[in-house]
């Protein structure tokens, strides 16, 4: 919302101060200012002229040369302009003089010498109508320059919506007057109001609000015989200024009273809007605007009709039929609070967002119904002299709201705040802002102004922003708290978690990433990862993204073949949420999870999935103490190789999956490198308790290793844990540790080398003695498939 | 005998001139002191000479002189051999053929870790919350009514059981009010989720950080200096913060608060939109209904409620400049961010 200088002048004496300076005081106070812009600066020089005499240019069809009068003498002039007609007034800029910045010099035009230029509005910048010259109707000696007429110097700031969607009392210069009247601490100056009680004889207007639900009050007023077709040039000047464009002196002025009340009021033609009733239709039919759009109006659309047939969307946008012609001259003036609620939603579907729906939006306070058909009548008798008021001011006031009144302390102030504001600064700060205060030492009543109290302020806590936002900010003295420290801990997932990614990250060398919570089934497909249907998002911006993700491997491989020129090897880990399906209360079961995947393009597949198996057994050991079997699955997941997918089992329990790629995925990423990946579930994870750390006095006897080896008649059936058990469980106490050696792969035979640590913690053990425990060993795990073999 | 010591000196000088390894110094070591040697020879030859004191001492004097030049002229062969050996070693140079090669972290987690640090430093838990949340945690226990605009479909996306993705860190106050009670510190990092198209400024997808602290007579005072003291931290130099009023309908008062520009320092630039100030980060006073809703005696506690935009914060802080990078998963940008 654009906001003029000027217009806020109106209504607070700004002499004296710097009102850029105000401007950035409004942004502490009030609401953010995004830009300022100074109008006017860059054009002087400008005085009322009459063309004395206009000659056609001899090689040129476009240009006049005329004479004209500065009021002094008459100067020759050439022009370009269509619309020059002897006797007209116009803006001059004389030499010496400036226009939107570009200096006026004697020039030479086509041949003819040219002692300043008349202009068009856009030249002046006060309306972007360059069509011709700007003709001044009104009475001014020639040679009074224009600025001392019209004000065309002004400061125009602009302040976002967003920042206003809490204070519908901001949506109108009045409001933003009262805000630096307060900041400033100057008086309010009053509206000028036309006395409505004049008319109180007049027959009323037929007013029938039938959805009393969805309206707080509708006022209507006619009035008659309006001559004035244009606006007054600076009414003009200020709605261009503030982003709206003058149309005809009746649209114009009802924008008008709009931007400075924040209220809008609609006009409806007389001669077609006789009547008024406010109800929304059973039934959806297409109604055309003002603007010549049909829309599609339904049954939860407020519509103002006269004599059931539509003549308005209710706080959007007036209908094509009713509309003002140019040949109106009598109003049915509208002036209505609508529920904000309503309208909105209305304007949602509709896709039609109006200067006056985004006002409804706002919860407009209904006292201002009638402000705003006053303030319109006044501006209106003063400018049109003969124009007659016809009706009563009807007023349908359907909902009131209720008066807000709030009780509350210095105290409850002194807490809030930390500092000390006196409560003579409270009682002051208030009354200006507008709220009726009543107070008793330091103990305050105050009373919520009607335009404050539709929703914004309710509570005592909307009192102390009131207080300390005109206090400022910046005066406040800060302080720490003083409540008791308390020692902080991690939670213990959460600390984990930050230990899985340092493992990865230092040990490893991986690269944490960031996706999305949901699948991405086009980046899927390439790899022939079928997207599992799961939890679904209705409003995904595209299909391809509507699947809630319930892995984080796909997204890691896609990832993982879109870095290929990266380097020959990496590693790619993220800890992501993931969502496995519904609970049994509806709710998403919602997983965190570590996703990892190994690409190499130099190592051998067998090498890279045993590094994966590493960063397992390592996140597990290190921060669980705790060591890992791999259990041989099926394929959970189509992209996971179904000989090679394991379940990650921890004390018993699956924490996750480590796997080799389904062979089609593989190629799609890269037929000749390697890759290997697993997930742990975080949850999963943390559930298990830290394994305690105990120290084991070393033996001072040296250990004795025995190296065995045996044939295995098919490697990936044996499982080294289950050897160490069985071997642990033959030898007894005095084998110590279990190690395998080396694995020799020959032609039909596979060869297993294992280093048995034998150590007593009383004596040097010798070899001999040995014999029946490595006989043991060799029986028991002849049993499991591992054959001795003779050396 | 005296002639014999002298001729001998004379030889035993010659040949050590001439011996230079150390089996030689040995030869020659053997051959004046050794068993059969001439210094034993010597010694021998003692029997027939009269005055044997004065020759007893002569032939000593010659003993001692033999040793000491041999172990010189060995421990000079060994430094020559050491030196020889340090010249001819193998010059090493590290400039060749090295490999940077780290894992790296996702600067998210760099700058959550970094503002976790400071404060856990101030006495805030750190915790961490679901993504998908239902209606009442994102908007209703957080003062949003019904029809508020920012329950619109554009803005949060909906799943088909009813429960949405995470409009905003908030959306966890209320479970962690009713986990703690009061008082309270606490922050709280996670991923937001808002149903708009992407740009270089805008991601679908992305951080932020809530903090809450709630205990007896908590101020906008306490406020302010909490913010200045933890930014201050986080960017490593003392920050000036201003507040504004802004509306948010989980605080009143609510603010948004500005740091000073940090690249032009205040006086205006291009980032700045020559304000010299930065938007950072909405807060304010928690409502009271949201205190309320999260079982907190409000005639008792006051608390503050700030929400800091980690992926903003990240972006600032290494001058990532297309937002989009982020989720990329591209390592040409990623890892780069190899540690703190």
């Amino acid at each position: 919302m654009f906001l003029s200088m000027n217009w806020i002048g109106d209504y607070v004496d700004f002499s004296g101060l710097d009102k850029k300076q105000l401007i950035k005081n409004f942004t502490l106070s009030t609401a953010e200012v995004e830009d300022i812009y100074v109008k006017g600066e860059d054009t002087y020089g400008v005085i009322v002229a009459e063309i004395a005499s206009v000659e056609t240019h001899p090689n040129s069809k476009k240009l006049h040369l005329l004479k004209v009068n500065n009021g002094k003498e008459l100067v020759d002039v050439v022009c370009g302009a269509p619309n020059v007609r002897v006797g007209m007034h116009v803006a001059f800029a004389t030499e010496g003089g400036c226009v939107g910045g570009h200096p006026i010099n004697t020039a030479t035009v086509a041949g003819f010498v040219s002692h300043g230029m008349c202009c068009s509005k856009a030249e002046l910048g006060i309306s972007d109508d360059n069509s011709g010259l700007f003709e001044i109707t009104d009475d001014i000696p020639l040679g009074t320059d224009i600025k001392t007429v019209y004000d065309m110097d002004d400061i125009i700031f602009e302040v976002d919506n967003k920042s206003l969607t809490n204070r519908p009392d901001l949506w109108g210069h009045y409001g933003i007057a009262r805000e630096f009247a307060t900041i400033t601490k100057r008086p309010l100056k009053p509206l000028t109001l036309a006395d409505l009680t004049k008319y109180d004889a007049l027959p009323e207007v037929g007013v029938n609000v039938k959805a009393t639900d969805l309206v707080y009050r509708y006022t209507a007023l006619k009035v008659q015989n309006i001559q004035r077709k244009e606006s007054p040039v600076n009414m003009q000047i200020r709605l261009f200024y503030c982003g709206s464009r003058p149309i005809n002196f009746l649209a114009d002025l009802t924008n008008y009273v709009m931007m400075e009340l924040g209220q809008p009021m609609h006009a409806f033609d007389n001669r077609k809007v006789d009547k008024i009733e406010v109800q929304t239709f059973p039934e959806e039919f297409t109604f055309k605007t003002l603007d010549g759009t049909d829309r599609k109006i339904d049954d939860k659309m407020l519509m103002i009709t006269s004599g059931n047939v539509p003549v308005a969307i209710a706080g959007v946008m007036g209908g094509d039929a009713s509309k003002i012609e140019d040949d109106t001259d009598s109003l049915l003036l509208e002036s209505a609070t609508f529920d904000g609620v309503s309208v909105r939603k209305t304007t949602t579907r509709l896709g039609l967002r109006t200067d006056a729906s985004m006002r409804y939006e706002k919860m407009l306070d209904p006292e201002l119904c009638k402000t705003a058909t006053a303030r319109l009548l006044a501006i209106l008798l003063q400018n049109d002299k003969d124009v007659k008021v016809v009706s009563k001011f009807t007023d349908a006031y359907v909902r009131h709201y209720e008066t807000v009144v709030i009780d509350f302390d210095k105290k409850f102030v002194d807490r809030y705040t930390g500092i000390d504001i006196t409560s003579d600064a409270i009682e002051d700060t208030l009354t200006r802002l507008g709220f009726g205060v009543e107070r008793n030492g330091d103990a305050f009543r105050v009373t919520v102004p009607s335009f404050r109290a539709t929703k914004d302020v309710t509570i005592k806590a909307d009192i102390i922003e009131e207080i300390t936002r005109i206090y400022g900010y910046d005066n406040f003295e800060i302080s720490t708290s003083l409540g008791a420290l308390h020692p902080v801990l991690k939670e213990k997932e959460q600390s984990e978690e930050g230990r899985m990614k340092d493992i990865l990250v230092k040990s490893y060398r991986m690269h944490e990433v960031h996706s999305y919570i949901w699948s991405d089934t086009a980046k899927n497909r390439e790899l022939g990862i079928e997207t599992p249907e799961n939890v679904r998002i209705i409003n995904a911006q595209t299909p391809e993204h509507q699947y809630l993700r319930v892995s984080m491997i796909p997204t890691l491989l896609s990832f993982v073949k879109e870095n290929k020129s990266y380097a020959d090897a990496y590693g790619l880990f993220e800890v992501g949420h993931t969502v496995e399906g519904l609970k049994e209360n509806g709710y998403c079961l919602e997983k965190k999870k570590l996703g990892a995947v190994f690409f190499a393009r130099r190592e051998s597949a067998d090498v890279l999935f045993m590094k994966a198996r590493d960063a397992v057994l390592e996140i597990v050991g290190d921060i669980l103490h705790k060591d890992v079997t791999f259990e041989r699955t099926d394929a959970a997941f189509d992209f996971e190789h179904p000989a090679n997918a394991f379940s990650i089992v921890v004390d018993g329990n699956a924490i996750g999956r480590l796997s080799m790629p389904y062979p089609t995925v593989q190629n799609a990423i890269d037929k000749k490198a390697a890759i290997a990946f697993f997930e742990i579930s975080l949850p999963a994870f943390s559930a298990l308790a830290v394994s305690p750390k105990k120290y084991k006095e070393p033996s001072k006897f040296p250990a004795i290793d025995i190296d065995l080896t045996f044939n295995a008649l098919d490697l990936s059936a044996v499982r080294f844990d289950d050897v160490v058990k069985t071997a642990k469980a033959a030898a007894g106490e005095v084998l110590s540790d279990v190690k395998m050696q080396d694995i020799y792969e020959g032609e039909g035979a596979t060869a297993l080398t294992v280093r048995f640590s034998f150590i007593s913690a009383e004596r040097t053990l010798s070899k001999q003695e040995l014999t029946p425990a490595t006989d043991a060993i060799i029986a028991a795990l002849s049993a499991q498939g591992l054959v001795f073999k003779v050396n | 005998m005296k002639e014999k010591i002298e001729a001998l000196k004379l030889r035993f000088e010659e040949e050590l001139k001439t011996a230079a390894t150390e089996e030689a110094i040995e030869a020659l070591r053997i051959a004046f002191l050794g068993k059969k040697g001439a210094v034993a020879e010597l010694m021998t030859g003692l029997r027939d000479v009269a005055d044997k004191r004065e020759a007893g001492q002569l032939i000593n004097e010659f003993k001692t002189a033999v040793e000491t030049e041999l172990s010189a002229a060995a421990a000079a062969l060994k430094e020559a051999a050491l030196k020889a050996e340090i010249r001819s070693a193998k010059k090493l140079n590290p400039s060749l053929l090295a490999k940077r090669e780290f894992g790296s972290y996702h600067p998210i987690t760099l700058a959550t870790r970094e503002v976790e640090e400071v404060f856990a430093g101030m006495g805030f838990t750190v915790e961490d919350y679901a993504e998908v949340v239902d209606d009442y945690e994102c908007f209703e226990a957080l003062n949003i009514p019904k029809h508020h605009p920012a329950r619109d479909m554009q803005d949060t996306y909906y799943l088909e059981n009813g429960q949405l993705l995470k409009t905003q860190t908030s959306a966890a106050q209320n479970a962690i009010m009713k986990k703690y009670g009061a008082p309270l510190r606490a922050i709280f990092p996670g991923r937001c989720f808002r149903n708009e198209s992407t740009d270089a400024c805008h991601e679908n997808t992305f951080f932020q950080m809530e903090g809450m602290m709630i205990d007896e007579n908590i101020s906008i005072s306490n406020l302010i200096y909490f913010m200045k003291t933890m930014l201050s931290e986080v960017f490593k130099r003392d920050i000036k913060v201003r507040l504004r009023p802004g509306f948010f309908p989980f605080v009143e008062p609510g603010f948004e608060l500005d740091i000073n520009c940090l690249i032009c320092g205040g006086v205006g630039c291009p980032s700045c939109k020559n304000s010299g100030w930065l938007e950072l980060c909405p807060c304010g006073m928690i409502h009271p209904n949201v205190l309320k809703a999260g079982g907190i005696d409000t005639e008792k506690y006051t608390g503050f409620a700030f929400g800091l935009g980690l992926t903003r914060l990240a972006m600032m802080k290494y001058g990532v400049k297309d937002i989009r990078d982020f989720n990329s998963g591209n390592l040409k940008s990623l890892s780069q961010f190899e540690s703190l």
